[in-house]
């Protein structure tokens, strides 16, 4: 869900809203703004699932430094989803273990 | 903490052995503690056989609770027991940029 | 290779000041930092900053890194955002990746300030999405304008876990209760009172039990522990949350420090592994130097005057000035320093439990176990009196480095005299005029204007307000407690917004007179 307006900072300034895709769905998100940013406004929680135990990741730390919201993006996986900034018609995609398979 | 002949406790389960304290590497409570039993006494040696802290984010998230363990496990403070050697690069990097890395000349 | 005089790494509050100091005495200065912005976490701080004017005093956060980015821009301070150091070596070589490709760069000076990383508890289900750490939700609501979550635990309450508490309650959370394992409220009082009023209960010598959910977090379940931090049987209490905030503690990221080959120690004061450093923050490697977090935990603004600081010891030892001026800068600059490390939470403090004030004064135990200062014990303190008319009440209760309410009384009425940290006093014959000034600037939020008769068997209370929907006059609500308990009926009748008062409102209800010394917080809901 997005701020509206907040008591301190007042209304966000916010890129274009644009389209992209998450597991072939088609999702909005504001241009710019981090991937995971645009999911977490769809609903989207999970991220990943882990490799040896099949366990779901989400956001964990939104820095870029703990890794947990990697997911294959536009084919290329361990892509820090809290850090890269959202374009038009990327493809998103649930990243399950460590690579793009 | 290089004192090999130090005699450890035998090593009993614990029921929160796994849980999963290297988020990256999927290591849990129960390996680390038992490596400390298999003799794996520093924070560097652990690194290595486990991979804990060698993972994606590069032991961001476990340095500090592995450490916990292991300072728990042969009885001394984590103060004691220092830190795994920190070597370059500090920061996950791709093998390609590495490797296209001239050294300082342009 | 290229060369600078001053390699900065970290472009955060000491990072970015050390570079301007540096810049300002002629050097040539880069600053690295891995992240996309410059500002570190300042950005994310929207609440108004403690100390004195020296150190921008009820100036909220996100506007000192505002100012600090300007200043480095005027002094034309070079800053390589992306850029992330992967590795220090002898002679001051320095490694940095920026995009794809690593460049060589040599300093005769190098300050690392790269602040600190979070600490995490770990409990069954711990990795779940949902489970976050308190930065993230900062990141998320304050930068992003995404709400982190509906119904939020936070567990922690240093000053993180309060100040990011009361963040998310206005983005719009439900922060469903604060816990921590700690018997006692590790930060602030009066950050913990604006939460508590809100209705947030605390839950002290608590820790969490387990996070539930299949895909992400539904609930969370926390228990009380004995002083063995062993769970007690059937102190389980249940909350449905989407969303459990992480706010436990911070250590210094300071690897690189390490790997330059620094001599370190683990200190607890200083909350981890840091390097030795002197009075100038040089590490035992000449011409190495460390500021902020990476050498200590403390607060940005105890980081930006560590860098100003190591900023001047690098001009003075490159000869940009000479050492006797460079001692006298660093003094003044020490000066200020100190003036923020006195108090009930300096540095050297940690871990000590403290039971009276420095006047003597025995400290509020409710504030410590439960969040807020009880009806019996807030008329102790020197900044609560009672007279007619209208008047400030300070409740403010602890020993912080904090003046501003001293400076915004133009008329006098309020005294904090010469040690910052010592608790306001209100003057019995000031002459307040009721202007405000002092509820807006108080950083803790905790002086309420009040008029305790008003003739008519009702009182005013005048509060700061910080929340949105903001109430209008003629609203008909809720007075609450200091506990967070709604007490009685009352009227919105003033509310002011004006621009020195920087986004507090001030808002004004009328209530009933015997409840002036309890009503602290209003909400629109008529619940009693």
């Amino acid at each position: 869900m997005r701020i509206n307006e907040h008591p301190i900072l007042g209304e966000y300034e916010k890129g274009k809203i644009i389209k992209f895709t998450f597991d072939g769905k088609e999702l909005e998100g504001c241009e710019g703004e981090p991937i995971a940013m645009a999911l977490k406004n769809a609903g989207v929680m999970v991220h990943r699932y882990t490799k040896k135990e099949h366990k779901p990741r989400g956001i964990f730390c939104a820095i870029g430094r703990c890794t947990d919201c990697v997911m294959v993006v536009n084919g290329k996986p361990n892509v820090r989803t809290c850090i890269t900034p959202l374009e038009a018609g990327m493809e998103v995609r649930t990243q399950h273990g460590v690579s793009a398979e | 903490m290089n004192d090999r002949s130090r005699e450890l406790k035998p090593f009993v389960p614990a029921p929160d052995d796994d849980m999963i304290i290297c988020r990256c590497e999927e290591i849990t409570k129960g390996e680390i503690r038992k490596a400390v039993h298999d003799g794996m006494f520093t924070l560097t040696e652990i690194r290595r056989y486990l991979r804990t802290g060698m993972g994606l984010c590069q032991g961001q998230t476990c340095t500090k609770l592995v450490k916990g363990i292991v300072a728990r496990e042969l009885g001394v403070k984590p103060s004691e027991l220092g830190s795994a050697t920190g070597r370059a690069p500090m920061r996950p990097i791709e093998m390609k940029i590495l490797a296209n890395d001239g050294g300082g000349k342009k | 290779m290229k060369c600078y005089e001053l390699i900065v790494i970290g472009a955060g509050p000491a990072g970015l000041s050390a570079a301007i100091e540096a810049a300002k005495r002629g050097m040539s200065v880069v600053v690295y930092d891995e992240n996309s912005k410059p500002g570190g976490q300042l950005f994310k701080q929207i609440h108004k900053f403690f100390g004195s004017k020296e150190h921008h005093a009820k100036v909220r956060g996100f506007r000192i890194g505002e100012e600090l980015l300007e200043e480095a821009s005027k002094q034309c301070v070079k800053v390589v955002l992306n850029a992330t150091v992967i590795g220090i070596f002898p002679e001051k070589e320095v490694t940095v990746k920026i995009e794809d490709h690593v460049e060589h760069v040599k300093g005769d000076t190098i300050l690392i300030a790269t602040g600190a990383s979070e600490n995490m508890v770990t409990f069954p289900g711990w990795t779940l999405p949902g489970v976050i750490g308190a930065g993230a939700a900062q990141t998320m609501m304050n930068l992003h304008g995404i709400l982190p979550g509906e119904r939020v635990l936070m567990l922690g309450t240093g000053n993180v876990g309060l100040v990011v508490s009361f963040q998310l309650l206005q983005a719009g959370c439900e922060v469903v209760a604060l816990a921590d394992a700690a018997p006692r409220v590790g930060g602030y009082g009066v950050h913990a009172a604006k939460v508590a009023r809100c209705g947030v209960p605390f839950y002290l010598s608590h820790t969490i039990i387990s996070a539930e959910g299949n895909d992400h977090v539904t609930g969370v379940t926390i228990g009380e522990v004995d002083s063995n931090w062993q769970i007690i049987p059937n102190s389980e209490k249940h909350f449905d949350v989407d969303t459990i905030c992480l706010a436990v503690g911070l250590s210094p990221m300071s690897k690189l420090c390490d790997m330059a080959g620094c001599e370190m120690e683990d200190s607890p004061a200083k909350a981890g592994f840091v390097p030795k450093v002197n009075e100038y923050g040089e590490t035992s490697v000449s011409g190495i130097y460390a500021a902020g977090d990476v050498s200590g935990i403390e607060e940005a603004s105890s980081a930006m005057i560590e860098g100003r600081i190591a900023g001047i010891a690098a001009a003075a030892k490159l000869g940009y000035i000479t050492e006797e001026e460079g001692k006298k800068q660093i003094t003044e600059q020490e000066e200020a320093l100190n003036g923020l490390r006195q108090g009930m939470f300096a540095p050297g403090m940690r871990g000590q439990k403290i039971t009276t004030t420095e006047e003597g004064i025995a400290i509020s135990e409710n504030l410590l176990s439960h969040g807020y200062v009880s009806d019996e014990e807030i008329d102790r303190f020197p900044g609560v009196t009672h007279k007619s008319g209208i008047h400030p009440v300070i409740e403010c209760t602890q020993n912080i480095p904090c003046n501003p309410c001293q400076d915004a009384c133009k008329m006098h009425c309020i005294k904090v005299g010469e040690h910052i940290t010592s608790l306001p006093q209100v003057d019995p014959v000031g002459k307040c005029t009721g202007c405000g000034m002092c509820v807006a600037s108080c950083s803790g939020q905790a002086i309420f204007l009040l008029n305790e008769d008003c003739g008519d068997g009702t009182a005013e209370i005048t509060m700061p307000y910080e929340f949105l929907p903001l109430p209008e006059i003629g609203d008909k609500g809720t007075a609450w407690s200091r506990k967070g308990e709604p007490v009685c009926k009352a009227e919105v009748v003033s509310v002011k917004s004006i621009k020195a008062y920087d986004k507090t409102n001030l808002l004004t209800i009328k209530v009933p007179k015997e409840f002036a010394m309890k009503a602290r917080f209003f909400r629109k809901e008529v619940l009693v």
